[in-house]
C-alpha cells in the first residue's frame, strides 16, 4: 500500500530567519492516527503550516509527497483541495461572513478544482445542519460571522464541523485541545473519531497526553529541535507524560 | 455564498486591470468654445432656451467664482486645474431633445446597451422573464456628456403624476417648481465647485413625487463622459413633496483617457413632511492608471434637505472609480423629527485619493442621524473619511450614531478618519466608533486553507467588510456593486 503522506529529509525556516526543520522524516500509511508531540518552541506548529504552505516559510530542502504528488509544489488552497486540512490551534475570525456561506463557499472551491459537480445550497444546508447536530452546532451559531465572538470551545467545535464536512484525506490538528474543557474536548474528540476511516489519516500535534486519551494514536512521535528523535507506540505519550522531553532535547542537541 | 463566487466568475470573463467601461464612443459633437467667460455662459444658456432669469442666477454665480479660492483642506492632491482649457459644453452634433426613442443617435443607444443601461423600455420588459406585475422596472434618464439623450417610462410616471425629466426640459414645462426649488439646497455661496457648476451646468434630471404618492418604480440616472477635455456638470434636483417616496438610483463612467477629467456635479433633494428619498450612487469614473495617469477628477456637492417633519433622506454610495474623489452627501435635519443616514463603500486602489464622508447638521428637534462608513485601501491610494455631525442650539434630543470602519490591504496605501462633532444643545447625543484593520496574512491563509483562491478569499473577507451597507442598496444594485468591488480590488493582493 502506498503511504499516504511522506516526508523526506525537510528543511524548513522563517523566510529570512532561523531553521526551524532540520531534516525530518515521516511516513504516514492511509488510515493511521499519528501524534507528534514535543516541548514549546520546538517547531511543531511550523510543521503544520510548511505542510499547509502558509507564506512565510522557506523549504531548504527535502520533499513532502502527499497522495502521490510533490506537495511542495502546490498553493495552498490546492493542497487542500488534494485533501489536506489543518485544524488551527487559534481559528481566524471573519466578520460580516456567515458560517454557512463560509462553508458553502469552502466546499464548493474544493469540488470545483477537482472537477467534482457543486453542491446546491439546500444540499450543502441539510449535510451542514446534520453534522452541526453531532457537535451541538445549532442553526444560530452556522449564522453568526465566521468565529467572531464564538468561545473557545465554540471555534474548536466550527473547525471539527469544517473537517467533517469537507472529509479530508489528512487532518493536521494542531493544538486541538488548546482552550477546551473537558466538555468540549469530548465532543471534538467524538467528531475527530467519527472521522476515522481506512483511508483517511491523522497527525496530531499536541504536547499534552490528554489529548490523546480521547483520540488514540497508532504511533507516537517526539519532536524536537526540528525533527522527529524518537518513535513509539501510544504508550510513549503516557512515559512522556512522567519524565517529560528533556532527555530527548539533550539527545537531538 | 453564491454571490461571491458569481462576483469572481463575472472578474474572471474581464481581463485583468481593464475598466471594462474604458472604450470610446465615436461621435461627432459640438462644443462650446474652449475655456470659460460669460459667452460661454450665454451659449449653453441660449442652447438650452433658458429664460431670463436662469440666465441672470448663472451669471451671477460666474461672478461670485471669480473671487473664490479653490478648496485646499482636502486630503487629496493634484496639479493645479487649469478652467480655461476645458470645454464645458458638449453635445451630440445635430442633436434635438428626442421625442421618443427612436429618434435617438443608434450610436448613443449602442453605447448604453454596451454598459448594461437599457434605454429602450420594451427591451427591459422583454429581458426579463419575471410575472407581469413583478418585473424590476427602473425608469432610466441617460446623460451624454453634457445633455440627456433619453428619458424612459415618462408616460407611466406621468400618469402617476411623478416629473421625471431632463432639468434642462423642466425649466420649460414646469417653470415655478424649478425655480421655487433650485439653488435652495446648495446655495450659490456655497463651495468652489458648486458655484461653477451653478455657472455652467448643462443638464441632469429633475424629479418630482407629488404629495401621497409613491413612486411606482425606481428612478435613476445615467452618466457617461465621451468627449475628450470636457468638464461635466451636471445638476440633479428632487423634490419629495408631503407624505411620497421615491428611490433614485446614479450610475457614472467614463471612456480610459490619459489626461484628468473634471466632473462638478451638484445634486439637491428637497423633502417634505413625512416624505422619504433614497438615493443610491455607484460611482465607478474611470480611476486612472496603475501608475496614476489620467482619471476623473470628482469633485461633487450633494446635499439633501429634510425641510419638513418627520422626513427622510437616505445616502447610501459605493464608490470605486475617479482619480480624485471629493465628495460629501449630507442631510440638512431641518424637520422636527427628521433623520438622516449615510452609507458608505470607499475603495480605492492604485494611486486614488479619495477624501469622502457626510455632513449630518442637526437643526430641528429629536432628529436622528445614522453613518456607517466603509473605506477600503489598496495599491498607493490614500482613502479618508471626513464627516461633521453638528447640533444646533434648538437641536434638542438630536442623535447620531456613526461608525467608520478602514480597511488597509496592502502595506503601501494609507487610511485616514477625519470626524468633527459639534453639539450646541446639551440633550444631543452622539457616538462614534471607529475602526482601523488590515487584511492579514493570516486570515486570508486561513481561507485558501479551506479551498478559496486567494482572489475568492480577498472578495469573501471584502464582502463582509461592506456587507451592512451592501444591504442598503436596492437588489440589482448590490449585485453590480459586488462585481465592481473585485474588480476594483484586482491584482491588490502580492
Amino acid at each position: 500500500m502506498a503511504p499516504l503522506l511522506e516526508i523526506k529529509d525537510l528543511h524548513a525556516e522563517i523566510s529570512g530567519g532561523r531553521k526551524i526543520i532540520d531534516g525530518m522524516n515521516l511516513t504516514i500509511n492511509p488510515g493511521e492516527i499519528h501524534a507528534i508531540m514535543g516541548p514549546n518552541g520546538a517547531g511543531k506548529s511550523t510543521l503544520s503550516y510548511v505542510l499547509s504552505g502558509k507564506p512565510g516559510y522557506e523549504i531548504t530542502g527535502g520533499e513532502v509527497i502527499f497522495r502521490g504528488v510533490n506537495l511542495l509544489e502546490l498553493s495552498p488552497d490546492e493542497r487542500a483541495a488534494q485533501g489536506l486540512f489543518l485544524c488551527f490551534q487559534y481559528p481566524l475570525e471573519i466578520p460580516g461572513v456567515s458560517n454557512m456561506a463560509f462553508l458553502h463557499t469552502a466546499v464548493n472551491s474544493q469540488r470545483r478544482k477537482r472537477g467534482e459537480v457543486e453542491l446546491t445550497s439546500p444540499e450543502l444546508v441539510r449535510k451542514v445542519r446534520e453534522l452541526g447536530q453531532t457537535l451541538g452546532i445549532n442553526a444560530e451559531m452556522l449564522k453568526r460571522p465566521v468565529n467572531v465572538g464564538f468561545s473557545g470551545g465554540e471555534k474548536k467545535r466550527n473547525e471539527t464541523l469544517q473537517m467533517m464536512l469537507l472529509e479530508p484525506y489528512l487532518c493536521v490538528l494542531d493544538e486541538a485541545d488548546s482552550g477546551l474543557d473537558i466538555d468540549a474536548l469530548k465532543v471534538v474528540s467524538n467528531g475527530v473519531n467519527a472521522l476515522r476511516s481506512p483511508e483517511r489519516s491523522m497527525l496530531v500535534i499536541t504536547h499534552y497526553q490528554r489529548l490523546l486519551d480521547y483520540i488514540v494514536p497508532d504511533v507516537v512521535h517526539v519532536f524536537a529541535a526540528g525533527r522527529i528523535v524518537h518513535t513509539g507506540g501510544k504508550e510513549l505519550a503516557l512515559e512522556l507524560e512522567a519524565t517529560g522531553y528533556a532527555q530527548y532535547q539533550n539527545e537531538a542537541a | 455564498m453564491a454571490a461571491v463566487q458569481d462576483t469572481v466568475e463575472q472578474v474572471r470573463s474581464i481581463d485583468v486591470d481593464q475598466y471594462k467601461y474604458g472604450f470610446e464612443t465615436d461621435i461627432e459633437s459640438e462644443k462650446a468654445p474652449k475655456g470659460l467667460c460669460e459667452d460661454v455662459i450665454r451659449y449653453i444658456s441660449a442652447k438650452k432656451e433658458e429664460p431670463e432669469w436662469m440666465l441672470q442666477w448663472r451669471l451671477d454665480a460666474y461672478a461670485r467664482w471669480l473671487t473664490m479660492q479653490e478648496p485646499e483642506w482636502a486630503r487629496v492632491d493634484y496639479p493645479q486645474i487649469d478652467y480655461q482649457d476645458l470645454y464645458y459644453y458638449s453635445q451630440p452634433k445635430a442633436f434635438k431633445a428626442p421625442k421618443s426613442l427612436d429618434e435617438v443617435d443608434p450610436e448613443i443607444l449602442k453605447t448604453y446597451a454596451k454598459l448594461g443601461i437599457p434605454l429602450r423600455e420594451q427591451e427591459i420588459l422583454a429581458g426579463v422573464e419575471i410575472p407581469e406585475g413583478e418585473r424590476p422596472r427602473i425608469a432610466v434618464d441617460a446623460v451624454f456628456d453634457s445633455v440627456s439623450v433619453a428619458t424612459t417610462f415618462k408616460e407611466e410616471l406621468k400618469a402617476a403624476g411623478v416629473i421625471f425629466m431632463p432639468i434642462s426640459e423642466a425649466l420649460r414645462e414646469h417653470p415655478d417648481l424649478v425655480k421655487q426649488y433650485l439653488g435652495s439646497v446648495v446655495p450659490p455661496t456655497d463651495n468652489y465647485f458648486a458655484t461653477l457648476n451653478q455657472a455652467v451646468f448643462s443638464d441632469g434630471s429633475f424629479v418630482y413625487i407629488p404629495p401621497g404618492v409613491r413612486c411606482p418604480m425606481e428612478l435613476s440616472t445615467y452618466f457617461r463622459i465621451n468627449e475628450k477635455n470636457t468638464g461635466q456638470f451636471e445638476r440633479t434636483l428632487i423634490i419629495a413633496d408631503k407624505g411620497s417616496y421615491v428611490s433614485y438610483l446614479e450610475g457614472c463612467t467614463a471612456p480610459m483617457r490619459d489626461e484628468n477629467q473634471l466632473h462638478a456635479a451638484v445634486v439637491e433633494l428637497v423633502v417634505l413632511d413625512d416624505a422619504e428619498i433614497k438615493y443610491s450612487t455607484v460611482q465607478n469614473w474611470y480611476p486612472g492608471d496603475a501608475d496614476g495617469k489620467g482619471g476623473i477628477y470628482n469633485f461633487v456637492t450633494k446635499r439633501g434637505d429634510c425641510r419638513g417633519k418627520n422626513s427622510k433622506i437616505s445616502w447610501t454610495q459605493v464608490e470605486t472609480g475617479s482619480a480624485i474623489t471629493w465628495k460629501y452627501p449630507s442631510c440638512v435635519l431641518r424637520g422636527e423629527g427628521s433623520s438622516g443616514e449615510f452609507y458608505s463603500i470607499a475603495i480605492s486602489n492604485g494611486r486614488q485619493q479619495v477624501d469622502s464622508g457626510t455632513k449630518m447638521i442637526h437643526l430641528g428637534k429629536n432628529t436622528t442621524s445614522r453613518i456607517i462608513s466603509k473605506g477600503i485601501s489598496a495599491g498607493r491610494s490614500n482613502n479618508t473619511y471626513r464627516g461633521l455631525v453638528s447640533a444646533h442650539r434648538k437641536a434638542a434630543g438630536a442623535r447620531n450614531f456613526t461608525n467608520c470602519d478602514s480597511l488597509l490591504i496592502g502595506d503601501n496605501c494609507g487610511a485616514h478618519t477625519v470626524p468633527y462633532i459639534e453639539a450646541k444643545n446639551p440633550t444631543a447625543q452622539f457616538e462614534h466608533e471607529a475602526t482601523t484593520s488590515k487584511i492579514s496574512e493570516d486570515m486570508l491563509f486561513y481561507c485558501m486553507q479551506r479551498g478559496l483562491t486567494q482572489e475568492d478569499a480577498v472578495a469573501l473577507v471584502v464582502n463582509g467588510f461592506v456587507r451592512d451597507v451592501l444591504q442598503q442598496l436596492p437588489m440589482e444594485f448590490a449585485v453590480e456593486a459586488q462585481k465592481l468591488i473585485s474588480i476594483s480590488l484586482e491584482g491588490s493582493v502580492g
